[in-house]
């Protein structure tokens, strides 16, 4: 029943892009805080979550990704998301995620912008 | 505004177990796409009923640990609009006295949760919650 989310990352100091593949839920939401608190020991202060495996999302899922924005902003990074569908965009914003953390369409439009 | 007529219905019955949710949004998913839904309108029901049953799992404290969810879609010669009831019998609560959460006070805050009304009403058309000490029923809809 559990759709397990797989957590990969690609090191691009001082940014990284994790990316997601199943459902967000509690356990996924931990995984991905675990994985960016690691980069963010091993001085990565932009990371990019790269959300193209992932259909669903559930707010205590999100609640983590708060927690992970608030972390970025205490070290003077940033969280940005790409790839999220139309559901998941539109979550984020009812929610203000946007205020908070950029949304790109992809990732190379997001790479464009957060290497600058 | 035409009575509509029952198109299809289904009842769950599902225990508040983790996941459990994922079963309710694949009935939903089936009945959104029985209707011919656009896949964002699917999506956006999807992520309303996993944000109900969360919220009755979560908070409703019912004795039988268990949740029903009953999915109508409604229409007269085509489905015009899914109906989705969730309901649990617990503890229940009061509705009005909620408060929208602000995403500047919850980066502040330690509890970071109670998102999931403001979800599902962000994303479904119609939603309306009875609660008292019998237990929670939302009923929320969206039109095709």
């Amino acid at each position: 029943m559990t759709e397990m989310l797989k957590v990969t990352v690609d090191r691009r100091p001082p940014l990284a892009v994790i990316y997601t593949e199943g459902y967000i839920n509690n356990q996924g939401g931990e995984e991905i805080a675990r994985v960016a608190y690691d980069l963010i020991d091993s001085d990565h202060k932009t990371l990019l979550l790269n959300l193209k495996g992932t259909k669903i999302v559930n707010s205590i899922g999100i609640s983590i990704l708060i927690e992970i924005i608030e972390k970025m902003l205490e070290i003077d990074g940033q969280l940005a998301f790409c790839n999220l569908t139309p559901t998941i965009e539109k979550t984020f914003h009812i929610m203000g995620l946007a205020q908070y953390a950029k949304i790109f369409a992809d990732e190379e439009i997001a790479l464009g912008d957060l290497t600058v | 505004m035409v009575d509509s007529t029952v198109m299809r219905e289904v009842t769950l019955t599902l225990p508040m177990l983790p996941d459990m949710e994922i079963a309710a949004s694949k009935t939903a998913t089936a009945l959104a796409e029985f209707m011919d839904m656009s896949s964002d309108k699917i999506d956006e029901v999807r992520m309303a009923v996993v944000e109900a049953c969360i919220n009755s799992f979560e908070h409703s404290k019912a004795d039988d640990c268990k949740v029903e969810i009953h999915f109508v879609v409604l229409g007269n010669d085509d489905p015009e609009r899914l109906q989705i009831t969730i309901k649990d019998s617990g503890v229940g609560f009061a509705p009005e006295t909620l408060v929208r959460p602000n995403i500047e006070e919850k980066l502040k805050a330690a509890n970071k949760r109670g998102w999931g009304l403001t979800i599902i009403k962000g994303l479904m058309d119609e939603v309306d919650i009875q609660s008292g000490p019998n237990g929670t029923t939302v009923v929320m809809s969206k039109l095709r």
